[in-house]
């Protein structure tokens, strides 16, 4: 199980010695500011994430009643690309495996969804998600066994097989699932409390793609939630030390195998609840939606936004959903043909992860925390001069 | 009150605030109405001069060659439209959008068209499983969803359920059927074998061939799409004695089982379905996967294929020469191609259902107008339209050609068909001559 340690030869040995420095230097920090000495929130971790995700929800509905329709369907792609990152980056981040198949784990959400949804009378949505979630999780057991036994690469490589190899039992299974056209997927209309809600806080219309917006902020939000949790409880801690040193962490008495398979656990489900909001925001689950493509998107959205930190998978998954239609509005006013705007967008996405692995190569908020951090320490060091 | 919990309470109020002050921008819809004797803006996407009009089409990506050049050829034929005056006064402005032929992206970039850009119809949206993404979007809208680019049967089968989208193109099953009589009635003797997309494409053509020659079939070989190694099929198909292969595939396809067959020594009668056919393109294609050891579709020669729109290769068709006029006066680089072809055809029909919507169109007059007045139009298909209320199905006909260098050589006369039992018959109809500068000028059905 071991693997060598020394700081000076092998490509694997590297990496897991700069690995705790830098690259993770995001998933480090306590999340929501609980070291600082003066801080407005409660020292208590669950009070401090609980009002955290009050002023979050506040925040969301602010957001999404005082932006357009077209925001608010942005806002609700960003909801399913969050939490699947936001599973991701537990995964990559704090316990440092990285995965290329969490597109094809969000398929196995997304089908679940569509195929409960088909049903005449179908189930509750939450019932429906629910479902998902755990089908997936039991997916992501299944891989996550495999990917205990394996490394860096290795598991990069098995995972890949699962991204490449999953969509195609869509193809194979066509009387069932709908083979390359896919299952086409009607998303429940919104209850009549929640009309109530929207007219008693903006008079807004309740139109469908604010619901399925609300539904996605929603469960973001919980994931969000219950992440950040698990990061800061022993389960967080154990990760960490299964991640930096795997020797140590043996010696300690913790199972390297079991936590590992328990990360991967975590992970899918996330991918599986974002996997179902996506079938219910774009109304539809085909092999052609969860490509590699996605699974890579993911992986680059947490690296540019910092891998292991919840915010950071929210920041990179904004960039995934704002900045193509950004970028080719600009290119059109620009005066390029609609063609040559639109294959801008991959470009400028690629020059992006390009500049930001050369100038902040922690990520967005693991640069600024190793910026604030090194900060802070001159600042006490200068000041114990003086003193 | 300790002082944090005075700052938390302060930050409380100022979200409360921003979240009321942020209620007072209500949102507002467009409304209605019609008739009159100015233009008036009658409904969303419609100013006193303007008509907005989206689409969505693979510019990047797999599918981007060929298919990212039917919008080119679309917007050509609007620039040229729009220096005439456009329609009843109003230009046209086109708006198209890359999904890279992915359906979660569809669904992304027709949100924008729909609730940002705010178009009035969104028209040649091109894929099947793309568009099935944004089917029911736009239906619970009340977008009109023009002449989906894709011979499913989804989009005009049942106009009922989805009542403002509209097909456009001969459905894979009528093009089954068709071809599937030609060879009964020309290759009675043929030993056929089938290479089908798996998906509705060649689902649909199997059903409509084997209703005449489920007989003569000897084999059924499908591939996978992304899959690109189609050498067992096509060993299959030799294998199972096939000495005729219909092929129900898209170009990339035609290329691949090209190239495979002349490395297995197989030389069939090929009859390539009218979307894997294009010469053109799968004459690049070839040059592509070969690394230049096939230069040309020249492999092509002798192939049979449908057609159900003139084609570059029938230059002395009146329409074809209109196009080719649109495409050097307003058309950018690049040569005129069927995919342009393609795309112009549709922009036509798409006027043609704008003047028939009336001075003052309106989302629900546009449908009204196209199911009662669609099946009269007509235009550069060799054959009708099937549109009414019971059906939004498009054309229904197509002609055999054979393809003899860069040129097609037709077969047969236009026949026509429909879904199911339906007999395929004869067209009795002449192509009508494209109109003055290809405007058309039909009367209004709604006012």
């Amino acid at each position: 199980m071991s693997q060598p340690q020394d700081t000076t030869a092998t490509s694997s040995g590297e990496m897991s010695s700069e690995s705790p420095t830098e690259s993770t230097a995001a998933a480090n920090a306590p999340s929501a500011g609980a070291s600082t000495g003066r801080s407005l929130l409660p020292s208590n971790t669950l009070l401090r994430h609980l009002l955290v995700l009050l002023l979050c929800a506040v925040v969301a509905v602010v957001l999404l009643e005082s932006t357009d329709q077209f925001t608010n369907s942005q806002l609700a792609q960003l909801s399913y690309y969050a939490i699947a990152a936001g599973g991701l980056t537990v995964l990559t981040g704090l316990n440092g495996q990285i995965s290329l198949g969490h597109g094809a784990l969000m398929a196995v959400g997304a089908y679940t969804t569509a195929l409960f949804l088909e049903a005449e009378e179908p189930l509750p949505l939450p019932v429906v998600l629910l479902v998902a979630v755990l089908l997936t999780t039991l997916v992501g057991a299944l891989v996550g066994v495999a990917a205990a036994r394996l490394h860096g690469p290795y598991l990069a490589g098995a995972t890949l097989a699962l991204a490449v190899g999953l969509p195609g039992l869509a193809l194979y299974f066509r009387e069932w699932l709908g083979g390359e056209q896919g299952l086409r997927v009607r998303a429940p209309r919104a209850p009549e409390a929640f009309d109530g809600f929207i007219g008693f806080v903006s008079g807004n219309p309740a139109s469908n793609t604010k619901w399925l917006a609300y539904l996605g902020a929603i469960c973001l939000l919980i994931t969000f939630f219950l992440l950040a949790n698990l990061a800061r409880s022993r389960v967080g801690r154990t990760w960490r030390a299964v991640r930096d040193q795997e020797v140590a962490a043996e010696l300690a008495g913790i199972d390297l195998g079991a936590w590992r398979v328990l990360a991967f656990v975590v992970s899918a489900a996330c991918a599986g609840l974002g996997g179902a909001v996506l079938a219910l925001v774009v109304r539809l689950a085909a092999p052609s939606g969860f490509t590699l493509v996605l699974s890579l998107a993911l992986l680059t959205a947490i690296v540019i936004g910092g891998l292991g930190s919840l915010f950071g998978a929210l920041l990179g998954s904004a960039l995934l959903v704002f900045l193509p239609p950004f970028v080719t509005d600009l290119g059109a006013d620009l005066g390029l043909n609609n063609t040559e705007a639109a294959q801008l967008a991959p470009f400028v996405y690629g020059v992006v992860l390009v500049v930001v692995m050369i100038f902040a190569p922690a990520g967005v908020v693991g640069s600024v925390r190793l910026r604030w951090r090194t900060w802070r320490a001159r600042r006490a060091a200068s000041a114990a001069g003086r003193a | 009150m300790t002082r944090s919990s005075r700052r938390l309470t302060r930050i409380l109020a100022t979200a409360t605030v921003a979240s009321t002050l942020a209620a007072c921008g209500g949102g507002d819809g467009g409304s209605g109405g019609g008739g009159g004797g100015e233009n008036e803006a009658s409904d969303i996407g419609i100013t006193e001069d303007s008509i907005k009009i989206g689409a969505h089409y693979p510019l990047t990506g797999v599918a981007a060659p060929g298919y990212s050049e039917i919008p080119t050829g679309v917007q050509a034929y609007f620039d040229c439209l729009n220096q005439e005056g456009g329609i009843n006064g109003r230009e046209i402005e086109y708006i198209y959008r890359d999904d890279a032929y992915n359906p979660t992206n569809t669904s992304a970039v027709v949100n924008q068209l729909v609730l940002e850009d705010e178009v009035f119809a969104i028209m040649g949206g091109l894929g099947t499983p793309t568009h099935s993404a944004v089917l029911e979007f736009l239906n619970a809208e009340g977008v009109p969803d023009l002449f989906v680019a894709s011979g499913s049967r989804l989009w005009g089968e049942n106009p009922e359920d989805y009542p403002y989208t509209f097909g456009w193109q001969t459905d894979y099953e009528s093009e089954g059927k068709i071809i599937g009589q030609y060879i009964a009635e020309n290759f009675p003797d043929a030993r056929v074998g089938l290479f089908l997309q798996d998906d509705d494409f060649g689902e649909d053509g199997e059903r409509g061939i084997r209703e005449y020659i489920d007989d003569q079939i000897v084999a059924a070989e499908r591939y996978v799409p992304g899959n690109t190694d189609v050498g067992p099929q096509i060993a299959a198909l030799q294998a199972a004695g096939a000495d005729f292969v219909v092929g129900f595939n898209v170009p990339s396809y035609t290329a691949l089982s090209q190239l495979v067959a002349l490395r297995l020594g197989y030389q069939p009668q090929w009859f390539y379905s009218n979307v894997g056919s294009d010469p053109a393109l799968v004459g690049s294609l070839l040059q592509n996967f070969s690394q230049g050891a096939v230069s040309d579709a020249s492999l092509l020669d002798g192939a049979l294929t449908t057609e159900y729109l003139p084609g570059v290769d029938a230059p002395d068709n009146a329409w074809v020469q209109e196009f080719q006029r649109i495409w050097d006066e307003c058309g950018g680089e690049g040569e005129l191609t069927n995919y342009r072809i393609y795309g112009m055809a549709q922009a036509f029909t798409t006027a043609q259902a704008l003047q028939a919507a009336g001075q003052n169109p309106t989302r629900d007059g546009l449908v009204e107008a196209i199911e009662t007045a669609g099946s009269e139009w007509e235009g550069p298909t060799f054959a009708p339209f099937r549109y009414s209320e019971d059906s939004h199905m498009g054309t229904s006909g197509m002609q055999v050609s054979r393809i003899t260098g860069t040129t097609a050589e037709e077969q047969t006369p236009v026949l026509v068909t429909d879904l199911g039992n339906a007999e395929i018959e004869e067209f009795d109809g002449e192509q009508a001559p494209p109109p003055a500068n290809a405007i058309p000028d039909v009367e209004s059905v709604v006012d």
